[in-house]
């Protein structure tokens, strides 16, 4: 596994600034091709080019090996092994992953990227490859709800202000008792002492919290909203839309996805998932 | 400075403001009276019971008074589950200002008994009054009439110092100015307001206060306290 950061330092970054420029001339002057065919140049090359991130646990973060671990890496890893290539992982950060891609620097953006319109406008999305959603979970001992209704009468914690407080004081019913806390690390405490039996928040805090205390693993209950991630793409790429979802729907298939769940999350893959 | 105060945005909440009045109004009521026997309880006995009673009270009050608030509620709240004894947020809260309040108090009131000469309470008894009507009479409420004015700023100061139950998630005011302002983001207008509420409680108690000192003390009227 190869491992480059892009990062601007000392006189190396000047040249690189200045290839940069030079690379972005080169590029207005030769016109591209109208369909680029990425796939045949990821194969000829012999290298996959990943963004990945590395401030964002448990999707990628920096470990103390200091090489990116998490749910994404592997995710590259496996697409990597399944195409018969070498991998170059690319961190990242959220704000300048479309950017990479846009300018060619690596062929996907495996990065828990979600999908919304002004993002659909400039790249492309494969389905989906990881969970990401709010919910309100419970422990081992509960049984998933059917419908929002039945949240009346538990007692849940919640962050303040939060998405998932937003979420959950419009669609409780009246005799939800809903406490919010001031941060996360509150409401989790208020849920670990059993001060509240429920919480409401993402899967990555449910997957914190089950890390930190296995007694007391949260199981999701009733999903508030659901934001899968996507591995983003390069407009006009239907070989490599076409290879990615096909090695997608196989990883579904074979376990590997909830595998990686199990590893990253501490929890299997949502019952929804890739439906 | 383009600042637009918008008092309106917070009419939408009410019904949440009253609701944290209300929990403010009566946790208050309830800390301060059951924060105040307690208070009697205990500088009686560091003063009368066996020493060893003495010195576990007065390890209580040094602990309450050497520690801060937020510590205390969230020891309660969160740390006692760790032991097996879950009390609900407003519980908790009721719990941790009470015995605050009675730390406090308590060394308030214990300075009141001690100013006042043992002769006094031995005339009582030689006039004939129970050893409690004697206590009660020359003892207690002239020791109250003392220390009222600290007492009252105490118990003023643990009604403001209540806010921090919001912290536990208990619906009180200040929790409903932060419900508020996460929704509106009227952050200065909501605080605001709850602050000109707390001003008003504030002086309201005062007042209260005074007006029962009065009925309480009444055999001082007339004289120069």
């Amino acid at each position: 596994m190869q491992y480059v950061n892009r990062g601007l330092k000392g006189w190396k970054g000047a040249l690189g600034v200045g290839v940069m420029a030079l690379a972005m001339l080169a590029s207005v002057m030769v016109s591209e091709p109208a369909q680029a065919d990425t796939l045949a140049e990821i194969e000829q090359r012999g290298t996959l080019r990943v963004a990945v991130p590395q401030d964002f646990p448990p999707f990628g973060s920096v470990g103390t090996t200091m090489q990116p671990r998490g749910y994404d890496i592997d995710m590259a890893q496996y697409l990597a092994d399944e195409m018969g290539v070498e991998l170059e992982l690319v961190t990242v950060t959220s704000a300048n992953r479309i950017p990479y891609l846009q300018t060619r620097q690596v062929d996907l953006v495996i990065s828990s990227l979600g999908k919304n319109p002004e993002r659909e406008a400039a790249i492309d999305f494969s389905d989906a490859y990881a969970p990401f959603f709010l919910g309100v979970f419970g422990t081992s001992q509960d049984e998933p709800l059917e419908a929002a209704e039945e949240l009346d009468g538990k007692t849940i914690g919640v962050t303040r202000g939060a998405v998932e407080d937003m979420e959950l004081t419009e669609i409780a019913p009246q005799g939800t008792r809903i406490q919010r806390f001031e941060d996360n690390a509150t409401t989790i405490s208020a849920f670990l002492s059993g001060q509240v039996n429920y919480i409401a928040t993402g899967n990555l805090v449910a997957a914190e919290i089950a890390e930190r205390n296995s007694q007391r693993a949260p199981e999701l209950i009733y999903q508030l909203m659901d934001s899968p991630c996507h591995i983003g793409m390069n407009k006009g790429e239907p070989a490599l839309m076409e290879k990615v979802n096909e090695l997608i729907a196989q990883a579904l298939q074979d376990g590997t996805l909830e595998g990686m769940s199990q590893e990253w999350f501490h929890t299997g893959l949502p019952e929804n998932f890739g439906s | 400075m383009g600042i637009s105060l918008d008092f309106m945005a917070l009419s939408p909440y009410l019904g949440e403001l009253l609701r944290g009045l209300f929990t403010t109004v009566v946790l208050t009521m309830v800390t301060t009276l059951a924060g105040l026997m307690l208070a009697i309880v205990v500088a009686y006995l560091r003063l009368n019971a066996a020493a060893w009673v003495g010195m576990a009270l007065g390890g209580y009050v040094e602990l309450i008074r050497n520690t801060p608030f937020i510590v205390q509620l969230f020891f309660i709240f969160f740390g006692l589950p760790a032991l097996g004894i879950r009390i609900d947020a407003i519980t908790a809260a009721f719990l941790a200002m009470t015995l605050n309040l009675a730390a406090y108090s308590a060394e308030i009131l214990r300075a009141g008994i001690e100013s006042t000469a043992r002769g006094q309470l031995e005339a009582a008894r030689a006039l004939g009054m129970s050893s409690l009507q004697s206590y009660r009479h020359v003892v207690l409420i002239p020791a109250f009439s003392r220390i009222y004015p600290a007492l009252i700023s105490q118990c003023i100061i643990v009604m403001l110092g209540s806010a921090v139950v919001s912290q536990i998630s208990v619906y009180d005011l200040t929790y409903a100015a932060n419900f508020i302002q996460s929704r509106n983001f009227r952050s200065f207008e909501a605080y605001l307001l709850v602050t000109l509420i707390y001003l008003l409680l504030a002086i309201g108690m005062r007042q209260t206060f005074l007006l029962a000192g009065r009925r309480l003390f009444a055999y001082r009227q007339g004289e120069h306290a």
